[in-house]
């Protein structure tokens, strides 16, 4: 029945839209597709990883300046208690600064959204919070705090609040015009506005710049202690070096890089709890 | 009078968009408004709905809803895009209007609910409005205007985006709802053969800055059905609205 022919103009209304019904459950992707998204990435590492161990075994180079992966991976292994212990206090560290920087990057972005003053009065800082060079405060907030969390947790909170807190004002700011009038024509107050449209708006924004973050978060941890600090993959990694041990050193890098991709991993596993209706960033 | 307007001017600094316009609206009527794109008709309902002064808008004139100024929010107001939000379901984008006016969250998903049967939504409450089809999701955002309860809606070309096949569904299926509330409705339109087929009167609006060029009333029985298409009145009204716009 096609619908025009249709009599009465409600069942006109309907007939159109059983035809053109789109099913409201989607297909949720399976083990199948994450295997099949995951496999062009473990090709290319296998293929580098491949050629650096040929590399090594063919020009004979010495392991002090460059190990094979195997011998990383080896002794690695070998070493994989020092390893646990001075990856959780970084993962630690990791965890507290970058809450502290959510927290401060959420609050100063939700202060900014509302007060035109303060957004001009706070963005040239913002801005110069991202200038301040790490390598120079990083020792001085050590010489301040000392070496326990406190300066390790501002150095994270330095490098990875910016992103975050700029990702939600602009996140904010980038809301339709039309649909706050719309609010505004129901009669919402300026707080009605934000959390109805302006705060689920910019969550997709808030996600992009959260994984631009955390892999600023694990690198800032490994600087922090690598400046000083009594347990942590920063000094494990200072403490091989200066023995000559460049596999011990490869390995905490490796170990550093696995944080990272899981920490990227986890925050696309927030975002799809957290916004489900979002599928515009992965595919 | 429902809503009577009075010398109505709005500007954006040097840039005046309407001037001296004035218009009444009986209860229960459906009055079209037609005119040259970027004269202002989004701009009259922006200020009518009380919006238009916040984006910079200087505002004058008098409007006046059952005889006396304007009191809390008798518009309802349905923008050009339709404007679902991606972050809600379907039920509720159509509450958010009671929901931001204090009704509770399930007193207002049971007044939506109601309907979404007569809306041709059932079983699509829980769906995302990306789920929906064009015309679904001008319903939808129609029910979310209509829901609130609002004395007056303004409907700001509610099927300009629509293909013609589904625009003429819409028309009808509008018609046989409109007959059945009883909506005081303000209506905007590029379509002459919309606002003739829908409308007991026509506006004719002058370029910018925009006055009441024109008022053609439609004078064809209710509720009109598709007979009403082929009536020769019609196509008189049509000629004479195309004559109009074209003068
Ligand atoms: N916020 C604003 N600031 C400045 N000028 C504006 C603003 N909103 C609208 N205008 C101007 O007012 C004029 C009328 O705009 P409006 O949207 O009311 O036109 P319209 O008749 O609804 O057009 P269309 O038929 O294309 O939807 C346009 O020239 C537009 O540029
Ligand atoms: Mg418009």
């Amino acid at each position: 029945m096609s619908p025009v022919s249709t009599r009465s103009p409600v069942r006109t209304a309907s007939a159109v839209s059983t035809r053109s019904a789109v099913s409201p459950a989607a297909p949720a992707p399976g083990r199948t597709t994450l295997l099949r998204r995951l496999a062009p990435a473990v090709l290319v590492v296998a293929a580098l990883l491949t050629l650096w161990q040929a590399a090594v075994t063919l020009t004979g180079v010495r392991p002090q300046v460059l190990p094979s992966p195997l011998r990383v991976l080896e002794q690695g292994w070998a070493f994989r208690g020092a390893l646990w212990d001075n990856a959780l206090p970084t993962i630690q560290v990791t965890a507290i600064g970058f809450a502290v920087s959510l927290t401060v990057a959420w609050a100063i972005a939700i202060a900014v959204d509302f007060s035109p003053w303060l957004r001009r009065a706070l963005t040239p800082l913002l801005v110069a919070s991202q200038t301040l060079p790490v390598m120079a405060i990083a020792p001085l907030l050590i010489i301040w705090f000392g070496f326990g969390l406190l300066p390790k947790v501002l150095v994270i909170a330095l490098v990875t609040f910016f992103p975050v807190a700029v990702g939600l004002i602009e996140g904010f700011a980038a809301t339709d015009r039309s649909a706050t009038a719309l609010l505004r024509s129901m009669g919402a107050s300026r707080l009605q506005q934000f959390r109805y449209v302006r705060l689920p708006g910019a969550l997709p924004s808030f996600f992009t710049a959260l994984r631009v973050a955390i892999t600023y978060a694990v690198t800032g941890a490994i600087f922090a202690e690598y400046v000083g600090a009594r347990a942590g993959l920063g000094i494990f990694m200072q403490l091989q070096k200066n023995q000559f041990r460049t596999d011990l050193v490869l390995a905490a890098v490796a170990v550093t890089a696995v944080l990272s991709i899981a920490l990227f991993g986890l925050t696309y596993a927030v975002q799809r709890l957290v916004t489900p209706w979002y599928r515009g960033d992965h595919r | 009078m429902k809503v009577r307007v009075r010398d109505l001017a709005v500007s954006y600094g040097d840039l005046d968009v309407l001037s001296g316009m004035s218009l009444d609206v009986a209860a229960g009527e459906l009055v079209s408004i037609v005119g040259p794109s970027g004269c202002g008709k989004s701009t009259l309902f922006g200020a009518l709905a009380g919006i238009a002064g916040e984006d910079g808008a200087t505002v004058t004139g008098t409007v006046e809803v059952d005889g006396g100024p304007v009191r809390g929010a008798p518009f309802g107001l349905m923008p050009q895009q339709d404007l679902l939000f991606p972050w809600r379901t379907v039920l509720d984008n159509t509450t958010l209007g009671l929901e931001v006016a204090g009704t509770s969250r399930r007193e207002a998903r049971a007044r939506a609910q109601a309907l979404f049967e007569p809306f041709g939504l059932a079983g699509f409450e829980q769906a995302r409005p990306g789920e929906l089809s064009g015309g679904m999701r001008q319903r939808a955002a129609l029910l979310r205007t209509v829901v609130g309860g609002r004395e007056v809606l303004l409907l700001d070309e509610p099927f300009g985006a629509l293909d013609a096949l589904t625009r003429t569904a819409m028309q009808e299926w509008l018609e046989s709802v409109r007959d059945r509330y009883g909506w005081t409705t303000l209506l905007i339109t590029h379509d002459v053969r919309e606002a003739a087929f829908l409308s007991d009167r026509v506006l004719v609006l002058s370029p910018r800055p925009a006055t009441v060029r024109r008022e053609i009333a439609v004078d064809l029985p209710r509720p009109r059905t598709r007979a009403v298409l082929t009536d020769p009145r019609l196509a008189a009204v049509e000629a004479e609205l195309l004559d109009t716009l074209r003068a």
